[in-house]
């Protein structure tokens, strides 16, 4: 039997050579893992990724220009921005006859208020000329542009044209140019006047109060995961769950006690005004600010913080604290340079999950961040359900959404997806 | 309680600085109550190293002094501020009498290693009060709420008649508020009928793929696994926004089965996390013996693996339970009117119309939440014991 197998290819058991019939095998076993997984990728890419992708568009997407006034885009394309003077008669004969149709259809309101995110008062404008344009004839009541003028001087103006003329392409970049603070200009992007900037210093104002909420959970958490590794058994256990408590209450119910907390008439007020700390007529501002926002954020995500640096230390052998001291090195010496430096995965991990949870935060900077603890989120949520720019909100979460899948992509390559510990 | 260190009783130039420090403490919260903080520390220094002094030279009886001193601070207590003050006076009786034994003795020294110095042995009971000190950070909110919950009034803070546990003060005004609002009700209602279907919805697909993943040749897995946990990474407003302009499109958008999709696909990270971390410990070979014995898939899958990762699948269901069931600012977004859930309820009554009755609410929820960490805990460390993983 030996000698045959050494002279051809080996064979399986149904006579194919066995390593077709391996790979067959393997390839059986690959198809039937992916349509495991297949009912649930679909369900996923249904329900989530084609709503974040369908977000994404949103944010270039500038159709209505083209699609309200499509004579007066084309007869408009020849006209120099930068002339001064509004644009000739046949540009205002095509606006009359596009408005014509927008206003049967009742669109031309909608992009009013659409030209209005970059134009102030282009929503009345067009609201104005719309009734005006349908009581005209457009084979009669020609010339228009006297017309127009009539109806509203700034017609003859070029701001109006220049913004129509800029947003006329079917994509823009101008959402998010207005997301950082710029504006599409006729020669391309500018800045914003000083006194309508905001979007650079709420993302400046949301990375640095994130850092500070990572920091002191980083701080906070430490110990307490120290605490609960070098522990006996039992008593982490015990220990633990008032870490797994505050992790399974509901957000809206820690949130609702900081408010209770924090007020000037609430209890953290009431126990320093009743032990003299402070005055009656002068008890802290604690709430409706950055500091409520950073303290209320803190206690949410602590429990985020400690469970991973809990499971890295768990896994640190106390014995090497003692070798070093046993060597001759100092308490902190031993600690700086022997433990510390095992335990950066754990702080790593945590770090990382934390700054990602916090940077995208709603609903408590909503409750208690009054106008100067809250984030960048809460625009976006302003933008969507409010002002109903969605074009603004959608660049703005695009942005955010940019920054979290670079950490995602960090967190994976650092600490591995895989790796991801709930409760311990 | 093995004692690591022979212990012998410390001299009193040891015990009664110390005491007499810890006294100065109290003696300034207490003096501070009542305007005159100097004289509380002098006061509070004097008295407990005086206190010290007779129980360790005179009575040296450690039950009856620990128990004279609760008692004699409890009646200081009461003459000065009532029953709250008998409270917090019988608190310190208690403490002061275990402090003050507890350095005469030297047992604080009983379990650390005999060759620390004394400075480490500061830093060792140092670092533990700093770490009771976040304990109580994390757990004073929550602790909070549930009496502030009885109120009488319709106050977020305690009133002078529940700080003198006046039984006028208490009332379950708010819990009645809660059963018989109809908004209240109807938001439960919803959220009850949302969260068991996305978790239905969340499990079933989830347990499928986290057993496809955990196959040894899974093509793509590494990307795979980052879509299918990325909902518990993207923000939730992104989601949420992006949700609601997509689900608005297909006409989704305000609907209870728009609500539902939502947030089985927020559950579905959770699922997939517990539940491949379950099959990691889960023997293959099990599943080749029964196929050995005539056991088709199915049959398998129900028999065989099935109850084997059960624990992990609950533990996962319970984590997709609460994270629909809590879930706000999808909802918000998503659904309308009529699919207003317990969460968003509190959410409009905390910055709208601020009513006592969700400290009701948050109470129940705090009590819900204890249950479900209670069986996600037994779960995990049945789960543990099944794969022989840790020996309790």
């Amino acid at each position: 039997m030996s000698d045959q197998t050494t002279s051809g290819p080996v064979l399986a058991a149904d006579g194919t050579p066995l390593k077709r019939s391996l790979s067959r095998a393997l390839r059986r076993q690959k198809m039937r893992a992916l349509l495991l997984i297949a009912p649930l990728l679909l369900f996923v890419l249904i329900t989530f990724i084609a709503p974040i992708a369908d977000m994404l568009f949103r944010s270039v997407e500038n159709q209505i220009v083209q699609e309200t006034l499509p004579k007066t885009v084309e007869a408009l394309a020849d006209w120099d921005p930068n002339s001064g003077q509004a644009p000739d008669e046949p540009v205002f004969a095509a606006l009359a006859a596009d408005l014509k149709i927008a206003v049967q259809e009742k669109t031309h309101t909608r992009l009013g208020s659409r030209l209005n995110y970059e134009l102030t008062g282009a929503s009345s404008l067009f609201r104005k000329s719309g009734r005006a344009v349908n009581r005209m004839d457009l084979e009669t009541d020609a010339p228009f542009k006297e017309k127009f003028a009539d109806i509203d001087k700034n017609w003859v103006e070029p701001d109006i044209w220049r913004t129509i003329q800029t947003y006329s392409p079917r994509y823009t970049s101008g959402y998010f140019l207005n997301a950082i603070d710029m504006q599409k200009g006729p020669d391309g992007a500018e800045a914003r006047p000083e006194n309508q900037q905001i979007y650079i210093m709420l993302f400046k104002r949301t990375l640095f109060m994130s850092l500070v909420i990572t920091g002191s959970c980083i701080l906070l958490g430490y110990p307490v995961a120290w605490i609960l590794a070098n522990l006996p058994m039992r008593t982490a256990n015990l220990l633990m769950i008032l870490v797994l408590l505050p992790f399974w209450t509901s957000l809206l119910v820690r949130t609702s006690a900081w408010k209770v907390m924090l007020q000037q008439q609430g209890v953290i007020n009431d126990v320093l005004v009743w032990l003299g700390l402070v005055a009656d007529d002068a008890r802290l501002v604690m709430i409706n600010n950055q500091f409520g926002t950073i303290v209320a954020m803190t206690h949410i995500l602590l429990p985020f913080m400690i469970l991973p640096m809990y499971s890295v230390m768990q896994t640190i052998p106390p014995s090497y604290l003692r070798a070093a001291k046993s060597l001759g090195a100092t308490n902190w010496t031993a600690f700086w340079r022997v433990y510390f430096p095992q335990s950066v995965p754990g702080i790593g991990a945590g770090s990382i999950l934390v700054f990602i949870l916090s940077i995208g935060y709603y609903i408590t900077p909503e409750i208690v961040g009054g106008t100067t603890g809250t984030f960048i989120s809460n625009r976006i949520a302003y933008h969507i359900s409010s002002s109903l720019n969605w074009g603004l909100g959608a660049a703005l979460g695009a942005i955010l959404l940019a920054v979290v899948l670079l950490l995602y992509y960090a967190y994976d390559k650092i600490v591995g997806i895989d790796n991801v510990k709930l409760g311990g | 309680m093995v004692a690591l260190t022979p212990i012998s009783r410390t001299p009193m130039s040891f015990y009664l600085p110390v005491v007499a420090a810890a006294g100065a403490f109290a003696g300034l919260l207490v003096g501070t109550a009542q305007d005159s903080s100097a004289l509380g520390v002098l006061a509070g220094a004097v008295v407990m190293a005086g206190v010290a002094f007779v129980v360790t030279t005179m009575v040296d009886n450690e039950k009856l002094s620990r128990w004279g001193l609760v008692i004699a601070l409890l009646a200081g207590g009461f003459l000065m501020g009532g029953l709250p003050g008998a409270v917090i006076g019988g608190l310190f009786g208690w403490f002061f009498g275990w402090f003050i034994f507890w350095l005469y003795e030297g047992r604080y020294r009983a379990k650390l290693a005999p060759y620390l110095t004394p400075g480490q042995v500061l830093w060792h009971f140092a670092f533990r009060v700093i770490c009771g000190a976040i304990f109580i950070f994390l757990i004073t909110p929550i602790l909070v709420v549930m009496p502030l919950s009885f109120n009488a009034e319709n106050f977020f803070t305690f009133t002078p008649e529940m700080l003198r546990f006046d039984p006028a003060g208490y009332s379950l005004k708010h819990y009645r508020d809660f059963f018989t609002n109809s908004d209240w009700q109807q938001a439960l209602r919803n959220s009850v009928l949302i969260a068991p279907v996305a978790t239905l919805l969340s499990v079933g697909f989830g347990t499928l793929a986290a057993i496809g993943l955990s196959q040894p040749h899974v093509p793509f897995r590494r990307a795979i696994m980052a879509i299918l946990i990325s909902p518990m990474i993207v923000p939730l407003i992104i989601s949420a926004a992006g949700m609601y302009f997509f689900y608005s499109r297909i006409g989704l958008q305000g609907t209870y089965f728009g609500v539902v999709l939502a947030h089985a696909a927020l559950g579905i990270p959770f699922v997939i996390i517990t539940v491949t971390a379950t099959l990691v410990g889960f023997d293959r070979s099990l599943t080749r013996a029964a196929a050995n014995m005539g056991a088709n898939p199915v049959t398998t899958f129900f028999r065989v693996q099935m109850p084997l990762i059960l624990p992990g699948v609950i533990s996962g269901a319970l984590f997709a339970f609460i994270t629909s069931f809590d879930e706000v600012v999808v909802v918000l977004f998503v659904g309308s009117a009529g699919q207003k859930t317990l969460p968003w309820q509190m959410f409009t009554g905390l910055r709208e119309q601020i009513s006592p009755t969700i400290l009701a609410v948050a109470t129940i929820l705090v009590v819900v939440s204890i249950c479900l960490l209670t069986v996600v805990e037994l779960l995990r460390r049945r789960s543990e014991r099944l794969r022989g993983m840790s020996p309790g």
